[in-house]
């Protein structure tokens, strides 16, 4: 008996030491538990904090641009002479580069992707398209730079080989390469969308009698029209941002002119241009930089937007 | 009676079913342009680089005569950044994932924070170069070295992480962390011990190929503006460096002015294309290997 009561005693103290642990590690526990989505919240707040960030900088700096230079002057200047004694800021040349070489692009870009994403949707078997879909995705995932230097060093002669008036430096040959490079996106959304159309549609056509290609045109395109145009204006958005195809196969004249075989600057190579160097901090060339990449941050987020109102707005739901 | 006339069947489709053919051919013709251009383009590369690619090269230090101008500096320079890149990233962008998906409550501030990352990752990457140069380079005084290269590329690369991770976290199923909730876990526990291992191989498969992304990236890098000669290896992240893309870059550029520029640049862009194509093996290897279907 006494022996009993002696384990007993025993047994208790080792509850009593094993509860006050176990609470010990419980109040740990809740801290950790209470301190961890605080932080994560911080973590998340980063992704706000560049947003801000971007925003911020484009817009002090840009604001202090227009104070030297009034904005009427830069939206409708068509004179860019950043570096001349008596330097002009007019913007039009640059966006006149940007939406040409994108326009160049888009026509590569538009008619190959959504007739690629036609056959892969519509025409080829499972067998081929798991072949032939991760292959044209390879060439969205090579580096802008590889593509500059195609342009540059193969594409450049071979049209000039053509086409002889085509100067070493021309907005021609980087609009088709950063055609080459938006085809596997547009292909991709393009292919997703016509995915989603439901097949009972499809068979629908097909058993009234038409043929496959009737079938595509008539019934699958227009059922799946929000999602390629939606591909289509994200491609655009692409080509506006794209920089160094543009900037190494372009060069850097700032021609205003609609001449596709002369050299023109982009956005977006302007600001490597200035950016790489020549530029003092507090000089009016370098707040052109800010005014310049405000926008371009102003056209793509434009473009991103128009794609997601139209994707969300004219979806039809089956 | 005859309700199908073969002859008028074929006299009303034929030039139809032609006209589908034929298209079919077309359409299968522009899906190969694709290829053919990606097969030509490696090509060219791989062609302009023989006899440049070896070891003197890969291992050399950088030098203005292209005979012996090697690009260990801009590897070293490349590594060096995805040192900054990698952590970064995934700590930010897991945390990100993990706050959105299993955190924050469904409300404006979630909606506010994931429209903000899906505007993110559609900004042009020259403007996070601006970015980086105003801050890092600039506002902080850190000048162009290694730390902000690699925390401009990390903000760059950001979106597509946390986009990937969530998706990953998503796909771990409900029964998993209720059974967790049920043996007396907390939430963190829960999170640290079934979800996270459960979500790593798709986290990490996404980290991975934003990583090739971050490495192939140039424009940022020109804004912070990295100089085209850069001789002492770096050898920390304070110091000033260069990159393969930007070695590529400056290369090309001036390949009008010697034209053996051109084949170094080839030569760098057949590495920096290997360092690639090992990266994203490794991706879709940890993708087969490891990715449980639930």
């Amino acid at each position: 008996m006494a022996a009993n009561s002696e384990l007993n005693k025993n047994n208790a103290v080792d509850v009593k030491g094993m509860i006050q642990k176990n609470k010990q590690s419980k109040s740990i526990s809740n801290v950790i538990e209470k301190i961890i989505p605080f932080l994560l919240f911080l973590f998340a707040i980063i992704s706000i904090l560049t947003t801000v960030g971007i925003v911020a900088t484009l817009l002090t700096e840009t604001i202090e641009f227009f104070k030297r230079v009034p904005i009427g002057e830069f939206f409708t200047g068509t004179v860019l002479k950043p570096l001349s004694q008596n330097p002009e800021f007019g913007v039009l040349p640059l966006i006149n580069g940007t939406i040409i070489s994108s326009l160049i692009a888009m026509l590569v870009a538009g008619p190959i992707g959504i007739m690629a994403a036609i056959y892969l949707s519509e025409y080829a078997s499972d067998k081929v398209r798991r072949v032939l879909k991760p292959m044209l995705e390879i060439l969205a995932g090579i580096p802008t730079i590889v593509y500059g230097f195609f342009a540059f060093t193969f594409v450049t002669p071979l049209i000039r080989s053509i086409w002889p008036e085509v100067e070493a430096t021309n907005i021609l040959s980087p609009g088709i390469v950063m055609g080459i490079m938006i085809i596997p996106m547009i292909a991709s959304l393009s292919e997703d969308a016509m995915n989603s159309v439901p097949n009972s549609m499809r068979e629908g056509a097909l058993a009234l009698g038409a043929t496959k290609l009737e079938t595509t045109f008539k019934v699958v395109i227009p059922a799946a029209l929000s999602g390629i145009i939606a591909s289509f204006v994200l491609g655009i958005s692409r080509a506006i941002g794209e920089t160094m195809i543009v900037t190494i196969a372009s060069g850097s004249s700032k021609n205003f002119t609609f001449d596709i075989t002369e050299s023109m600057q982009t956005m977006t190579a302007y600001i490597v241009e200035v950016s790489g160097g020549e530029a003092a901090a507090g000089s009016t060339i370098y707040y052109s930089l800010y005014a310049v990449a405000m926008t371009l941050f102003v056209f793509t987020l434009m473009m991103n937007l128009l794609a997601r109102y139209v994707s969300r707005k004219f979806r039809e739901e089956y | 009676m005859k309700y199908i006339d073969a002859e008028q069947v074929s006299k009303r489709m034929g030039g139809r079913i032609v006209k589908n053919n034929l298209l079919k051919a077309l359409f299968f013709l522009a899906t190969l342009f694709g290829l053919i251009v990606l097969v030509v383009l490696i090509y060219r590369v791989v062609a302009d680089s023989v006899g440049w690619i070896d070891w003197d090269f890969i291992t050399g230090r950088l030098s203005t005569s292209a005979e012996r101008a090697g690009i260990m500096g801009a590897i070293l320079g490349t590594v060096w950044m995805m040192a900054v890149v990698a952590p970064v990233t995934l700590l930010l962008g897991i945390g990100t994932a993990i706050y959105l998906e299993l955190y924050a409550k469904k409300g404006k501030l979630q909606a506010i924070i994931q429209t903000n990352i899906s505007n993110l990752a559609g900004v042009p990457s020259i403007v996070y170069g601006i970015l980086g140069l105003t801050i890092f380079v600039r506002a902080m005084d850190m000048g162009n070295i290694i730390l902000a290269g690699g925390l401009t590329l990390s903000l760059l690369i950001l979106p597509i992480v946390i986009v990937a991770a969530q998706e990953a976290i998503r796909s771990v199923p409900q029964y998993l962390s209720e059974a967790s909730y049920g043996m007396g876990a907390t939430k963190w526990q829960t999170i640290k011990n079934i979800i996270l291992p459960a979500a790593l191989p798709g986290i990490l498969t996404g980290a991975i190929l934003a990583l090739s992304r971050a490495i192939g990236e140039t424009a940022p890098l020109t804004v912070i503006g990295i100089p085209a000669l850069i001789i002492p290896f770096p050898e920390g992240i304070f110091d000033k460096f260069t990159a393969l893309p930007m070695q590529i870059y400056y290369w090309t550029l001036d390949s009008s002015l010697v034209a053996e520029y051109a084949s170094l640049a080839a030569a760098t862009i057949v590495v920096l294309l290997i360092l690639l194509f090992v990266l994203n093996s490794a991706a879709i290897f940890i993708r087969n290997k490891f990715q449980q279907r639930f």
